[in-house]
Order: structure tokens, then sequence, then C-alpha cells
């Protein structure tokens, strides 16, 4: 790679901004909705429990799988839009 | 046939096929499948992650304790997947891009240090050790059901098959094998799922019909259970707890441990292509995802079945006679798993909580203690029988179990060997080692691990899943820090990552061993292990995530007072952040 270009500074930054993003997400729906916020969603009843019990149970799971695949995909967008792929 | 018959056809038979498929796969081009570098797909990559990853705690144990504590026990579903994300994104694709084989390696040259790499050899060592130790107490209660053997015999024999199997061993390596082995341990779990589901609430998903009603009652299936467990004096299932703190730590804990235990980074130092280690992750996530969507349906729906078994006509009636047990219990009180004592001699088995808020209950029915005691492990290799499924599910829950504790266990034993020979005795003792003899150290090292881990997997320090959570906060405590610091910062010079490394793994061990005993020996612990006495309601199983901003924490005052690491390495550290240029693995 060429060094300390601006390029390679933008697309480091694009990097940092799409996981810190990721992130808030994967701890809004499991330490948030599952543990911490659970009292605030009693009231949404979810199959004899409530969502905040779904959540910890699958809720949160699901999400991360949909995580994952969102930071591959657009990661690797933007690994062509800065020329940085791999052939 | 008798159901040992069936038990025997079916592990050996799943053992056959594991042999088949490696000798198939060695027949083509060896480094194709032993690398995995050549083609090998990122869902195939998965599937293989997937076995590597499930062990006997997510298997054998992880269900059972679901089912004992309800909601509080939904940390082990959360932090054992959430840690994907984070493997995902902070270290995967850089460490691919990087392209060494062992994580020490990574660390010794990021570090350009040989103590930095010798540390983060302890490290692994003692993180894998302690995970072995886990693996061992569920493969053997696995082998003394399926063998009809006592517990302690049982773990002799998995003991025995661990070793042979670990040194038979490059078959590990050969992705399809591995791939094998996660269809087995998946329809193993998913079938008797399916068919208690369907028995309970009619919705062949079990993770759906977790959700559902329950076909006798009519009422949801978790407020049924709910109403029965609560008459019985234990804590409501779905019930919220009053320690939040402990629960987010334990959580953290486990995530940052997965992305922190060895065996499953080195998974994603062979695919081809950066992009491609992004992508395994997602789909390792979804097939590990498989089970654990299923699992907290399993955990209630055993607990459910437990609880009526025991109490046919209601928890107001009469329990059933011991004499009339079922034939599940007789089994099982043959590996002393399940322990019967008739405290108030009227011949009938009372399950309940033996709390003082329900002690005016339990007299009023001249009920003097409770008289079963149920291994927690026990559960879900038991589940079939608890629900009257036929033979040939059993013996394939046998199968499952087994491959799900053996293709951990061994990958964690070749990752502690290749770190003895190839990271410490080659990398710094003894260089010039010859092949033989690096090969001859690896297997030695297996063999004490195994040694080692079996000793203390005889009384072991908790419920298997709970001694691989003490692993992952090892892990979590001591390599993720430096990992992630690595790649994510320049400033991190030697020192830092030594200093970071040593305190964080200190602190955590010396927290775990006042409470679970000094090296795990049973009665070294200084302080008894419950909620009273941990620091702040901070369990040892959560402790992780503290020695882990220990961590950070000396790791950052240490490099900002002390030198800017080389050019060189910093240029390093940019080179692996961008994709272009991932040369194939190498060897090593």
């Amino acid at each position: 790679m060429s060094g300390h270009s601006y390029d390679a500074e933008k697309y480091w930054k694009a990097n940092l901004r799409l996981i810190f993003g990721s992130l808030i997400v994967w701890a809004l729906v499991s330490y948030g909705f599952a543990i911490l916020l659970r009292p605030m969603l009693s009231g949404i009843a979810v199959g004899g429990t409530d969502l905040g019990f779904w959540f910890a149970q699958q809720g949160s799971i699901l999400t991360f799988i949909g995580l994952i695949f969102f930071y591959a995909w657009r990661m690797n967008k933007i690994d062509e839009q800065f020329g940085v792929h791999e052939e | 046939m008798s159901q040992f018959a069936i038990n025997i056809i079916f592990v050996g038979g799943s053992f056959l096929l594991y042999i088949a498929i490696a000798i198939w796969a060695k027949a083509g081009s060896t480094k194709d499948f032993y690398v995995a570098g050549g083609g090998v797909h990122p869902i195939t990559n998965g599937a293989a992650i997937g076995a590597d990853w499930m062990s006997a705690a997510s298997f054998i144990s992880m269900a059972g304790l679901i089912a004992a504590g309800g909601y509080s026990n939904s940390t082990f579903l959360m932090g054992w997947t959430g840690g994907y994300v984070l493997l995902a994104m902070l270290l995967a694709p850089y460490l691919r891009k990087f392209g060494k084989f062992t994580v020490p390696e990574f660390i010794g040259d990021r570090f350009y240090s040989k103590n930095a790499r010798l540390v983060a050899v302890i490290c692994l060592i003692v993180a894998s050790v302690t995970y072995v130790i886990g693996q061992m107490a569920g493969a053997g209660v696995a082998f003394s059901r399926f063998l009809e053997v006592d517990s302690t015999m049982g773990l002799i024999i998995a003991a025995v098959v661990v070793f042979v199997y670990a040194v038979l061993g490059g078959m590990k390596g050969i992705t399809y094998t591995q791939v094998a082995q996660y269809c087995v341990l998946i329809v193993a779990y998913t079938i008797p799922a399916v068919f208690i589901s369907m028995q309970l609430t009619g919705n062949p998903i079990p993770g759906l019909g977790l959700f559902s009603t329950h076909v006798d009652s009519g009422m949801p299936l978790l407020t049924k259970l709910n109403q029965i467990i609560t008459d019985l004096g234990f804590n409501s299932y779905t019930a919220d707890v009053d320690n939040k703190l402990n629960m987010v730590l334990f959580t953290l804990t486990l995530m940052i441990g997965t992305a922190g235990l060895p065996h499953v980074i080195i998974r994603f130092f062979t695919v081809p292509k950066v992009a491609d280690a992004r992508w395994s992750a997602g789909w390792a996530l979804v097939f590990i995802a498989l089970l654990y969507l299923t699992a907290p349906a399993v955990a209630s729906m055993a607990r459910l079945n437990l609880m009526t078994t025991i109490y046919p006509e209601g928890t107001q009636a009469a329990p059933i006679k011991y004499d009339d047990r079922p034939n599940w219990v007789k089994e099982w009180e043959i590996t002393g798993l399940i322990k019967f004592t008739d405290k108030n001699g009227d011949g009938r088995i009372q399950l309940y909580n033996d709390t003082p808020a329900f002690q005016d209950q339990a007299e009023a029915r001249g009920w003097k203690g409770n008289e079963l005691v149920v291994n927690r492990d026990i559960l879900v290799l038991a589940n079939p029988e608890i629900a009257n499924l036929p033979g040939w599910v059993i013996g394939l829950i046998a199968a499952g179990g087994l491959a799900a504790a053996l293709s951990t266990a061994a990958g964690l034993l070749l990752a502690i060997s290749s770190a003895v020979s190839h990271d410490l005795i080659k990398g710094s003792i003894n260089p010039d080692i010859s092949e033989k003899g690096e090969l001859m150290a690896a297997r030695v090292s297996m063999a004490v691990a195994i040694v080692v881990a079996t000793y203390l997997g005889a009384n072991p320090p908790g419920f298997a899943a709970q001694v691989v959570a003490l692993a992952f906060g090892i892990a979590a405590a001591s390599l993720f820090p430096v990992l992630m610091m690595g790649i994510f910062s320049k400033r991190i010079n030697n020192k830092g990552a030594v200093a970071g490394m040593l305190t964080g793994l200190a602190f955590t061990l010396c927290y775990i061993f006042v409470y679970k005993g000094w090296l795990f020996i049973p009665g070294t612990n200084n302080l008894p292990d419950n909620a009273a006495n941990w620091v702040l309601g901070i369990s040892p199983l959560s402790i992780g995530a503290i020695g882990a901003v220990i961590n950070f924490a000396v790791a950052f005052l240490v490099s900002n007072a002390t030198e800017e690491p080389p050019v060189e390495i910093q240029e390093l550290v940019e080179s692996v952040r961008y994709p272009r240029g991932a040369g194939q693995a190498q060897d090593h």
C-alpha cells in the first residue's frame, strides 16, 4: 500500500465509521433491549413473555447475523471505491 | 436391539464417516484441504468454523444451564454469538491480511518482541487448557451415560479417545471432516427438538414453538412453565434479574473472549481473500445460530417435560412414586449424575426449590427437603429419553454430543501443541530443533495438557459451560486487547503490550482462583464462590471484561510513557488495514 496517502486515510476513516455504527446497533440489541432496557419494553408481549426476553434469547442473535453480512457487503463496496480490493 | 447397541452403532458410524472423509480428502490434493487455501468457499469454511466452535459447552451443557436459570442465562446465547460481530469487524480481515498462522506469531511480529510472543503463548495455553477442562467434563458425562459406566470412568474413556483423536490429528485441519462433524451435530441437536416442539406446541420449528401455545393447557408455553415452577418455589423462568451489572459484564466477557480465542482466529487465517474472512464470519454465525436459536427452546421444553414427568397429575397432586420412575432416571442414576434420597420416607420423588420462602408449603405437604438432584449437564442428552422419543434419536444425540466435544477438544489440543512446539520451542528456546523433535514436543505437550485437564475435569470448577466461560474470561483479558490494539493503534509498543497482557491475565486469574481454587484445585479457594462474597456482585465468570479494560488501560499508559514503535512496525500496521496485496496464507 502507498503509505500515508490521502485516500488511504479516508478509506480507514470510512471503515472506522462503519464499524462504529455497527457496534452501536450490536450493543443496543444485546446490552440495551435484552438487558438494561428490558423493563422499558416489558409492555410489549411476545408469546407468553416480553420483547426483552425475545431479544435476549433470539432477537439479538438474528441482529448479529444481519450486522455481519451488512458490514461485509458495505466494506467490499468501500474496498472497490477506494481501489484497495483484491484482484 | 438394546439402546446400548444403538448408541454404539451411531457413535461408531459417525467416527467411521469422519475417518472415511479424511482418507478421501487426503487422496486428493493434501495441501488444498489442509491449508484450506485454494477455493474453500466461505460457506464451507463457515460450517467448519461452526463445528470447531460449538463444543460440549454449546451442545451438551448450555441448554441445561438455560433450563435451570431461565432468562438470566440468556447471557450464554448472546455472548457466544455476539463475539462474531467483533471478530468480523475488529480482527479477522486484518489478521488474514497479515497472513501468519498462529496468534503468538502475530503478537511477536507486531510488537517486535520475543517476550511478547512468549507471554502470548502463556495466555494461549492457560485459556486453552481451561477450555479443555470444560470439554472433558462434558465428554465425560456423555461417555458415562452411553457406555453405562460411572462418571469418573466416563471421563477417563473420554480422555483416551480425545488423545487418540487429536494425535491422529491432521484430520482436524481438514475442512471437510469438520463440515461432516457440523452436519452430525446439528442434525442430532435439531431432530429431538423438532419432535418435542411438535409434541408440546404443534409447531415443527422449535425456535418458534418456544413462543407458541402449549397444546395440553392452551396457555403460552412459557406461561405454563412459569406457573409450574413457581408453584414449586423456583424463580419464574422469564423473570428479570436484579444484578444487571453482572449480566452485562458476563455477556461482554463471553463476546470478547470469543474474539480472542486462538483456535477460532486461526480459522480466518486460511481463507483465500480478506473479503472472504468477512463473509466467513457471517456464515459461521449462520451455522452457529441454527443451534443457538434452537437451544432456548430445548431448554424451556426440557424443563417443562422434566417437571411434568415428576408431577404427572399437576403440581398440587402427589409426585410420582420412586418405584414408578421412568427408565431414563434409572439409567442416569447409574452414572451418579441423578441422585434420589427419600428424605420423608414416602416413596415418592419430591422435586422442589428448598428455600426458606417455600418452607411453609413444603411442611404442609409433608416434604422434608428436595429429593432429586439432577446434574444440569445431562439435560440435553436425556432430553429425547424424557420425551419418550425412539431409540435411534437417543443414539443420534450421543453421536452429536461426542462430535461437538471431540472436534473442539482436538482443535484446542492442536492449538496448545503448536504454541508449545512452534512458538515456544522453535520460536525461542531451540530454533534448530529438528522436524521430528518438533513433532515429539507437540505430542508430549498434548499429553500433558490432557492429563491436567482430565485430573481437573474430575472435579470441575463448575458445569461444562461455566468452565468454558472461565476460559473465555482469560482469553478476553489477555489476548483480545493486544490483538485489537495491534491493528487499531500504531502507538502501542512492545512494552505496553507485554505489560497489558500480563496485568490483564494476572488480575483475571487471581480473581477466578480466589473463588474457584488456585489452579482450580478443589478446596484451595480463599472465599466461598457465591454472590454475597463477590466484589460488587461480579462473578468470577464475568471478570474477564474488567481484566480486558485493565489490559487496554495499562498497555495505553505504558506505551505513551515509552518510545514509539519503529517506523517499519508502523508501516506493518498500515499495511494490514488495506486488503490489497494479501498473498496466500503461508505455511509454517
